[in-house]
């Protein structure tokens, strides 16, 4: 695999995530557990949204056939898609939303925190601006975490067995393929491997705090950075691409 | 639902970019003071309005009566000389 093509791939696996866990948290739109729950959540998925638009264009400038942003977005199919299984699982109640978010939201921040030091000046110029916004969304998915962890009978029940259903979707984030390796060795990016700890300490603060207990390193679910998805990402593609199948270059 | 406790409301403050004192902007409910500050900035500050968030829970704020707005404000009605407005401003110094 030549560099280029390992960056193109590493990019659209940037953007996937993002797209993908933005779309996820939109269709809370409207249907938050409170007003300001509905603001917030939707405000994330912006963030993420934007985030998606500046590494899936740079992802096409890569490329170098012409494709910018929205095709990439709208004009691929599942099989195509590089993000992580974790970030096209369903919402489920909010403390699925929450957990997934913040066993994302953490891996992200240490993430965008080594690529601020990445050899690429393009990518090193998106991270430090995503990396913003990531501080945040960390912290407010911590915060909820540890609030409905060590809150009332049932949010504790709920927030434990979300913690423990989402579980064996982190070790996809810190496995490493040809890609990674072109990435790590050209000085683009980190060893995903190197985030673990940092990540695992994140993890084990937060759940003591939240008096919740984290489940043993297990068997992990992979497939999504290569394009091997669950049956979810085919319906949230139907959601998320249909008008622009429908009407190819619509506008308004 | 007829047990589900509300989230208290809280009033929210913000100080805009211009070094202007704190300006009340509204109010939100929150399960806390920490998640008041998050959900004030999530409301209330989106579009870079301002430096810095105060959330007071409303309870905790005194507040004069409406039905004394009378007896409060009235008198000051008819003492206009509590106005500066008969001097004359030199008009070097400008609008004040």
């Amino acid at each position: 695999m030549s560099g280029q093509d390992a960056l193109f791939e590493y990019l659209l696996r940037l953007g996937d995530n993002a797209l993908i866990l933005g779309h996820r948290l939109s269709e809370w739109c409207g249907h938050g557990p409170a007003l300001e729950e509905d603001l917030a959540l939707s405000n994330v998925a912006l963030d993420l949204i934007g985030q998606t638009q500046l590494w899936l264009n740079l992802a096409g400038a890569v490329e170098g056939k012409g494709r910018d942003a929205d095709r990439l977005a709208y004009h691929r199919d599942a099989r195509d898609f590089r993000n992580v299984l974790l970030v096209e699982q369903p919402n489920g109640d909010f403390a699925v939303t929450m957990a997934r978010q913040f066993y994302f939201d953490a891996w992200h921040y240490l993430l965008l925190r080594e690529l601020m030091g990445s050899k690429d000046g393009r990518i090193a110029e998106i991270a430090a601006k995503a990396l913003k916004e990531v501080t945040y969304h960390v912290e407010r998915s911590r915060e909820w975490v540890v609030r409905l962890g060590d809150g009332t009978e049932e949010s504790h029940r709920r927030m434990q067995a979300a913690v423990d259903d989402l579980w064996m979707y982190t070790g996809e984030l810190f496995e490493s393929d040809e890609v990674d390796q072109a990435v790590i060795g050209g000085g683009l990016g980190p060893d995903p491997a190197s985030l673990h700890e940092p990540w695992l300490g994140l993890m084990r603060a937060t759940a003591e705090e939240a008096t919740l207990t984290l489940p043993q390193p297990g068997w992990a679910q992979r497939g999504g950075k290569r394009g091997i998805h669950s049956e979810h990402l085919g319906y949230i593609l139907a959601d998320l691409q249909f008008l622009q199948r429908a009407y190819p270059g619509a506008t308004w | 639902m007829t047990d589900k406790k509300e989230w208290p409301l809280w009033e929210v403050f913000i100080r805009s970019q211009h070094g202007l004192s704190h300006r009340h902007v509204g109010s939100l409910h929150a399960p806390d003071a920490e998640m008041a500050i998050l959900n004030a900035r999530d409301v209330y500050t989106r579009r870079n309005e301002g430096v810095s968030i105060w959330a007071v829970r409303a309870s905790d704020i005194a507040a004069s009566s409406p039905g004394e707005k009378g007896p409060l404000f009235d008198p000051a009605n008819s003492k206009v000389y509590r106005h500066p407005t008969f001097y004359d401003i030199p008009e070097e110094l400008g609008h004040m």
